[in-house]
């Protein structure tokens, strides 16, 4: 969709998903694994709706079981916007 | 064969959060139902919850999860399992499951499109959700499953659990019931069913009893066997010397007007524990308040008790907290357990009209001494039958 979606955008929609998803905010950083915030394959589905709500894609299942970082999901949407 | 004992307990009720609460509020009369339904306002998730446990959980195994953490506790079970993981189960009773979960999605479905049903709603509603909870959440790694016979779902449970145990599949079991259907949906389909209170007044067994009123919660038993449990040094609340469980056969939502089914489970549970009419110091009403219900019940304790029906106080926890559903038996035996160690019938809150053929002692005015006889353990039935024709009665020792 649109290319003003920025990367800031992205990372602020993609932290503030994973507090609400439990997450504990001082843990969370770019280079944060999924595994270290205790965010699973239910999250990321969680996450996966919330991006498309918001930016209009779809994530597709296989690239989405790849990411293994915060940073990892946000360039995966950012490339996908 | 061991006998099976009950070395712990908890409960989140509409009488406030602890089965000793829950206990000690109904013996003295306190009434938990406010604007015609029972809810467990005091319960708070995240006092018992992370932010990522109570968000994967709906609000009846929230319920479901603090009472066991109690129970637990209260049996002195430390994060070490006190037995093999694997020989350790958990049966957890509901009526409905998650109501309010499937209500979301399908506002969700409704509003916003099928792409954006969350992922966490089957997990959510289903009906296995709390034992799944349970089972996660402490390690247990028996067998661990759900049963739902309606408003029988608790005592069932804790009927499973017992064969469990006797049959030798586990060496502990953690069994109860929760429910949490306070939903508008729920609401209305009882009362399409003309089965609610539209006084909003809990009152079994009354004359003036005009339905049940709708309440929520959970309540969980620590079960062992009486040698391993008084080998850990275990405190021992009291023994399920008997269970039974009988079907109607008969329709759908009434009772049979005889009450012969659920005289049968009264009977074969008092079978299965070796005992007899004469050995019953108390009754544990289902008493719903329905007319129909309590009349059936009335008619079934005589049945199956036959002149000790008259001798003995019959009362109904559902006159303090409405009717807990899927939860009921659970919170019930709980309950009964309590009173049989303080050696007290708890009332029957809001008795005083007496109807006739509904001529058993129903304990209006207050809580009384239990008349036991020399030497022995006071005795009870708990009874809990559902929609469905579904009767499981529990028979319950103090330690």
């Amino acid at each position: 969709m649109s290319t003003a979606v920025t990367e800031d955008q992205i990372e602020k929609v993609v932290v503030d998903s994973l507090e609400s998803f439990g997450a504990d905010p001082d843990d969370i950083s770019r280079d944060a694994t999924l595994e270290q915030l205790d965010i699973d394959s239910l999250d990321l589905a969680e996450l996966s709706q919330i991006v498309q709500e918001r930016f209009d894609v779809e994530l597709k299942g296989s690239d989405v079981a790849d990411v293994k970082t915060v940073d990892d999901a946000i360039k995966l949407i950012a490339a996908s916007v | 064969m061991d006998s099976v004992v009950v070395t712990g307990v908890g409960a989140v009720t509409p009488l406030g959060v602890g089965a000793r609460t829950l206990s000690e509020r109904w013996s003295a009369g306190v009434c938990g139902i406010r604007d015609g339904e029972g809810a467990c306002v005091d319960f708070d998730p995240g006092d018992f919850l992370s932010v990522k446990e109570a968000r994967r959980a709906d609000r009846f195994t929230q319920l479901a999860i603090a009472a066991c953490g109690e129970a637990l506790e209260d049996a002195s079970w430390g994060d070490e399992l006190p037995y093999d993981p694997r020989r350790v189960g958990c049966v957890l009773g509901t009526g409905i499951g998650g109501i309010a979960t499937l209500v979301n999605a399908q506002d969700t479905l409704r509003e916003r499109g099928p792409e954006l049903v969350s992922p966490l709603a089957v997990p959510l509603m289903m009906s296995n959700a709390g034992a799944a909870a349970i089972s996660m959440r402490h390690g247990l790694r028996g067998p661990s499953y759900s049963v739902s016979t309606a408003c029988a779902s608790g005592a069932h449970a804790l009927g499973s659990g017992l064969r469990m145990l006797q049959t030798g599949e586990a060496d502990a079991v953690i069994a109860g019931g929760s429910e949490a259907g306070l939903a508008p949906l729920a609401r209305a389909a009882f009362v399409a069913l003309d089965a609610l209170s539209s006084s909003g007044i809990s009152r079994p067994f009354d004359a003036r009893r005009d339905g049940f009123v709708m309440g929520e919660g959970a309540a969980v038993l620590v079960l062992e066997r009486r040698g391993p449990a008084e080998e850990r040094g275990a405190r021992v609340l009291g023994t399920i010397r008997g269970y039974g469980s009988t079907s109607d056969a008969y329709h759908v939502t009434a009772p049979r007007e005889d009450g012969q089914g659920q005289a049968d489970a009264m009977t074969a549970a008092l079978s299965d524990a070796g005992l007899a009419a004469d050995d019953v110091d108390y009754v544990n009403a289902h008493g719903t308040a329905t007319p129909l219900n309590d009349r059936a019940e009335t008619q079934a304790i005589k049945l199956a008790l036959g002149e000790r029906a008259h001798q003995i106080p019959v009362s109904s926890l559902k006159s303090a907290i409405g009717h807990l559903l899927g939860a009921a038996g659970a919170v019930e035996a709980v309950a009964t357990l309590l009173a049989l160690r303080d050696r007290i019938a708890p009332p029957t809150l809001g008795f005083s009209e007496r109807e006739e053929d509904l001529d058993l002692d129903y304990v209006g005015g207050g809580a009384r001494p239990l008349q036991v006889a020399e030497g022995r353990k006071a005795l009870a039935l708990s009874n809990s039958f559902g929609f469905g024709g579904h009767n499981a009665v529990l028979c319950l020792e103090a330690a």
